[in-house]
């Protein structure tokens, strides 16, 4: 698929996207669904994709988590009257470097070669993962025919 | 239909933007426009606030009373120094003015912070987003587009919550978010909208203005202490009060406001460490969401059941980002987009949609934009993280503008009990009762100014969108 791409790589087009909402059952902590969304499933393996959303899950988890050290920075920046968090970067900050990071290895590796792009959720103001599925402009009708080019089939 | 205005969807007219160009060469992308600096996001937000320092600070539209909170704190602090000091210095101990500096400078900073800091902004859906969920509503096997329902029921933590449906910024809000009609924004666990700090205090801000909330009437008691010590000092061996505010004038200033303003600033204190001790915001305690008046068995759903933790949750926990990019780049031809609606772009089957930070898929990428622009890396020396390019607060301006809904949010009962409502910030009152006489719980009252900004449109009061805009506590 990946040299398929690569040969067609001049007529690849974008057909539709794919939002993945949040999921609010545990409250406001930043958490995406893991339900697979039926226009992927001719595209990538239900596994792969749950394992992405598992990992930005545990990423956010683990920038929002409530500890010794976030209490630590908490203070920290109580006592300078807040002037540090002009100076130096926030863990949350930190982590989502690696969200980004990591989102862009995925993209390579696993969600390009299937004509998938996921947009980082920090982009959409964490309220969605989006992701853009492309088909071919040569070849005729793929996998996101039925729900695809949404304008077209709106009316 | 339901009563609102509505303006549903065109998905032929959901434009996809292109790359942003690079940041450190400019005007290299305007290729079509004038070869004009690249314009930076903030230009171009759809919300009513305003930006200085190209950016970097972000205060609502109307300032309120800013100017009044920094004058009286600058006025009282600086009459204390100037009178107070030099008397208590010599009888008593040079401490004073230490701890006086100390909390003044506390004060203003934190002051400041809170007004010029984004309060939890979200911003508005793109075009797709909005598309796709009001796409989903429809069930029956057609894909049409109408304006989704109101409120959507989530479980949190086994609680049910309403999420109501934003016609402004055009998607679900998440919990305890809420719009502002004042800023014209949906703001993450929206407070109130203090016009003190001419802001309004979410999720970002609100350990900024409950420190200085809280440094403020340590300072305000302080040197209420201290001016009373003095005036007490100077009158003393018989001479009189009146023989002692004769020798210091500055002190019965200080002594009339600060007698005014401890009351209120403590109370509101008090107010807001009960609230952060519950997890609750004043949005909630006003509507009384948990209370159980409605006479379920409700409690909140974000509490950790624990003080201490709640207290540190939300004064010691973790900073959450900016989720407005400010100082990012607009791409080239988004530059346009700012007029309105821009229908003329081409359908999405032949646009392609870069949603950048992934530099590394040229392959896929190049191919799918067949854009010069691409592939440019996210944060070059950005000062937020992973944003780079996208395509929010552009696009959302192409959101039709005679817009919305009038009054589709029917919270406003809550905020025109707010006022009335006999809750313990009522106390702000003496001096500054006229000033809370102003800040009107109906924000409809208030929205002022035309606004300029594309999609706000005249409808912004009519919007009546959840803008707890009423500051309970002044």
């Amino acid at each position: 698929m990946g040299t398929e791409m690569g040969q067609k790589r001049h007529s690849a087009s974008l057909a539709n996207k794919v939002f993945i909402q949040r999921d609010y059952s545990e409250g406001t902590t930043c958490k995406f669904q893991t339900k697979f969304p039926s226009e992927l499933e001719s595209r990538i393996e239900r596994t792969l994709f749950e394992d992405t959303v598992k990992t930005l899950n545990n990423y956010y988890a683990e920038a929002e988590k409530i500890g010794g050290q976030s209490y630590l920075e908490g203070c920290l920046a109580c006592a300078t009257a807040y002037l540090i968090f002009l100076c130096v970067e926030t863990r949350y900050e930190k982590v989502l470097k690696k969200i980004a990071k990591y989102i862009q290895e995925q993209n390579e590796k696993i969600y390009a070669p299937r004509g998938l792009l996921i947009t980082d959720p920090i982009e959409r103001g964490m309220r969605v993962i989006e992701i853009s599925i492309y088909e071919d402009r040569g070849s005729s009708g793929s996998s996101s025919g039925s729900s695809s080019v949404s304008g077209s089939t709106a009316r | 239909m339901k009563n609102c205005e509505y303006q549903q969807i065109d998905p032929h007219a959901l434009p996809t933007p292109t790359p942003t160009p690079p940041p450190h060469h400019g005007s290299d992308g305007d290729k079509k426009e004038e070869p004009k600096r690249p314009r930076r996001k903030w230009e171009v937000f759809p919300g009513k606030n305003r930006f200085y320092c190209d950016g970097r600070i972000i205060v609502a539209r109307q300032s309120g009373v800013l100017p009044l909170t920094l004058g009286l704190i600058l006025v009282t602090s600086g009459l204390f120094f100037i009178f107070d000091c030099p008397f208590l210095v010599k009888h008593l101990t040079s401490c004073i003015p230490v701890i006086g500096g100390g909390l003044f400078v506390f004060v203003v900073i934190t002051l400041l912070q809170t007004s010029f800091t984004d309060p939890g902004i979200l911003p508005r859906a793109t075009p797709d987003e909005a598309a796709d969920i009001e796409k989903q509503i429809d069930n029956t096997g057609n894909t049409s587009y109408r304006p989704p329902p109101r409120t959507k029921e989530v479980l949190i933590n086994q609680q049910v919550v309403k999420l109501k449906y934003c016609f402004t910024c055009k998607m679900f809000r998440p919990p305890r978010t809420s719009h502002c009609s004042l800023c014209d924004n949906c703001v993450e666990r929206f407070d109130h909208h203090c016009p003190w700090v001419g802001n309004c205090v979410g999720k970002r801000n609100y350990r900024f203005f409950y420190t200085f909330i809280v440094s403020l009437s340590f300072l305000t008691a302080f040197i209420f202490g201290c001016v009373t010590t003095h005036l007490a000092l100077r009158a003393q061996g018989g001479k009189g009060l009146v023989f002692a505010l004769q020798e210091s004038p500055g002190s019965a200033v200080e002594l009339v406001i600060c007698f005014f303003s401890v009351w209120s600033i403590l109370g509101l204190s008090g107010f807001h460490t009960y609230l952060v001790a519950s997890n609750l915001t004043t949005n909630e305690d006003i509507k009384g969401s948990w209370s159980g008046k409605s006479g379920e068995d409700v409690t909140n759903p974000y509490s950790h059941k624990n003080i201490f933790i709640n207290c540190c949750t939300m004064l010691c926990g973790p900073m959450p980002p900016s989720l407005i990019d400010r100082r990012g780049f607009l791409p080239a031809d988004e530059s346009v987009q700012t007029a309105g609606p821009d229908i003329e772009l081409p359908t999405l089957a032949t646009k392609s949609e870069i949603n950048v930070c992934t530099q590394g898929t040229k392959g896929l990428l190049e191919s799918a934009t067949r854009s010069p622009l691409l592939s440019t890396s996210c944060p070059q020396g950005k000062p937020q993280t992973a944003h780079s390019c996208p395509d929010n607060s552009p696009t959302v301006n192409s959101d039709p503008s005679p817009e919305l809904s009038t009054r589709c949010g029917g919270r406003h009962t809550a905020s025109s009990q707010g006022d009335t409502s006999p809750r313990r910030h009522t106390k702000s009152h003496s001096k500054k009762s006229k000033r809370a006489a102003l800040h009107i719980p109906n924000p409809a009252f208030d929205v002022p100014v035309s606004p300029t900004s594309p999609d706000a449109g005249p409808s912004s009061e009519a919007r009546g969108h959840k803008g707890v805009s009423f500051s309970p506590l002044h």
